[in-house]
């Protein structure tokens, strides 16, 4: 059992600035996260894009932002869970919660604050009327371990750049593999283009386009795809493989947290935004996009001020009726949980004669 | 207002809205839409407007003449769900004095 001070869900920026806040009432914090990596949407939407409204950048890539979100909480060595969804919150006794993912992980803390964004992100799947039945039976839309398709037939779909760089990827390790997207361009960067386009002319990769898988077939399992092809004239065929891998990139849900008996309004959970950004279950607290108050506004930056405000109730329930006050850090610094303190350098005293 | 125009929206339900959107103010058909609330927060223009969603379709069903699709709008098309000949995205849409009169339907959520 993982156990923290609070314990946040979602590692996007608004969960990353908490850590530092926390951090510096001596709290110490968890994140969960549903992506395997850091920095919610602005790593896995649009890293490469600017933001302008971050007071004091002027400009800064989404990714970037990330990258200095976790330098700047570092010292305060947050836990990470990522690449799972939390799936059940449940109070104890004692007043703590027990969150636990999808993948059986416990993380056990006296307050757990939402910073999930627009929920976590799930694979999109292609409307293909029986796909269902063989997800884990050669219908994967995630790869986890290359291994599984070495000398196996697979067939991917898609045209960004996930689909083209595990379609590069596989090359070296199936026996055959076919890449299939509706349109004859691809929108993946530059170089994975090209390298596709090479593997193709040396028969590594067999490219059909414009296409679309309509239909899977097999007896429990992946046997073949039905392709339907509109190059000059439609035709429908079927394709004999072992594995089908739809990479139509990830959209955000709620999820399970609507189930956590959370008031939920417009796809977002109900605060107190006039004290500190709790939701209808005390020690619970949702901050950033994911939350709703009157005259509610998206931002990051608006995400960060609620994050500030949160550790500070935080603190009232993890440390009843102990006085505390707050402090600037010119003044007093920042003293990290792996030892190391940052300051403002001394004045100079010195006489001029 | 003058700068006001417009526009039919039928939303996911089939309901038809007629509604009033300004052309003094930078929006596009995606934020007209969230900012009569047409549709769900959170189940529509969910990127923001980039492109890079396809949450805001809609089915174009006037005949105005509408910006040219880029290649970011065109390439997400290209992977969106339920697409027709007259879908666009709608955050791409620029509220301009020429789309007096457009309407449009959204297309189911994914």
């Amino acid at each position: 059992m993982i156990q923290t001070d609070i314990l946040i869900i979602g590692a996007g920026p608004t969960g990353l600035f908490a850590v530092f806040e926390a951090g510096l009432l001596k709290l110490k914090c968890h994140l969960i996260d549903a992506l395997p990596q850091a920095g919610g949407q602005c790593s896995e939407i649009y890293p490469k894009k600017p933001i302008y409204d971050i007071p004091a950048f002027p400009e800064i890539l989404a990714g970037d932002l990330t990258k200095n979100l976790l330098e700047q909480c570092k010292q305060f060595e947050p836990g990470f869970t990522l690449g799972e969804r939390a799936e059940t919150l449940e109070k104890q006794e004692d007043g703590s919660f027990i969150v636990t993912t999808n993948k059986g992980t416990q993380h056990q803390a006296p307050v757990v604050a939402i910073a999930g964004g627009l929920g976590s992100f799930e694979p999109r799947k292609p409307l293909i009327p029986n796909i269902a039945s063989f997800e884990d039976k050669g219908v994967a839309y995630f790869i986890k371990d290359p291994e599984v398709y070495r000398d196996q037939r697979v067939v991917i779909a898609g045209g960004g750049d996930s689909a083209l760089d595990w379609s590069i990827f596989l090359s070296d390790v199936a026996k055959k593999v076919t890449l299939i997207h509706r349109r004859n361009e691809f929108r993946g960067a530059l170089d994975s283009v090209e390298k596709v386009q090479e593997l193709k002319n040396k028969g590594k990769i067999d490219l059909i386009t414009p296409a679309e898988v309509i239909n899977v077939v097999g007896h429990d399992k992946v046997e073949a795809v039905v392709i339907t092809q509109s190059q000059h004239i439609e035709k429908e065929f079927e394709l004999e493989c072992d594995h089908f891998i739809p990479l139509f990139g990830l959209s955000p849900k709620l999820g399970p947290i609507a189930n956590w008996g959370l008031d939920i309004e417009k796809n977002a959970i109900k605060v107190n935004n006039a004290l500190d950004y709790q939701t209808n279950i005390p020690g619970v607290f949702a901050i950033g996009d994911v939350n709703t108050y009157p005259g509610k506004l998206k931002l990051i930056l608006c995400g960060f001020h609620e994050a500030t405000l949160m550790c500070q109730s935080a603190y009232q329930i993890i440390n009843p009726g102990k006085r505390y006050v707050l402090k600037y850090t010119t003044v007093s610094g920042v003293d990290g949980f792996d030892g190391t303190r940052k300051e403002a350098p001394k004045a100079v005293v010195k006489a001029i004669n | 207002m003058e700068q006001d125009i417009n526009i039919k929206i039928i939303d996911r339900e089939g309901q038809a809205h007629e509604v009033l959107a300004p052309t003094d103010m930078a929006m596009n058909l995606m934020e007209v839409v969230r900012s009569y609330e047409l549709a769900p927060e959170g189940t529509i223009g969910i990127c923001g407007g980039m492109a890079m969603c396809a949450s805001c379709q809609c089915y174009v069903l006037s005949n105005h003449e509408l910006p040219a699709m880029q290649d970011e709008e065109e390439a997400m098309l290209s992977e969106a769900f339920f697409v027709k000949d007259n879908s666009r995205l709608g955050c791409q849409i620029h509220i301009t004095a020429a789309l007096e009169g457009l309407e449009v339907e959204l297309a189911p959520a994914e």
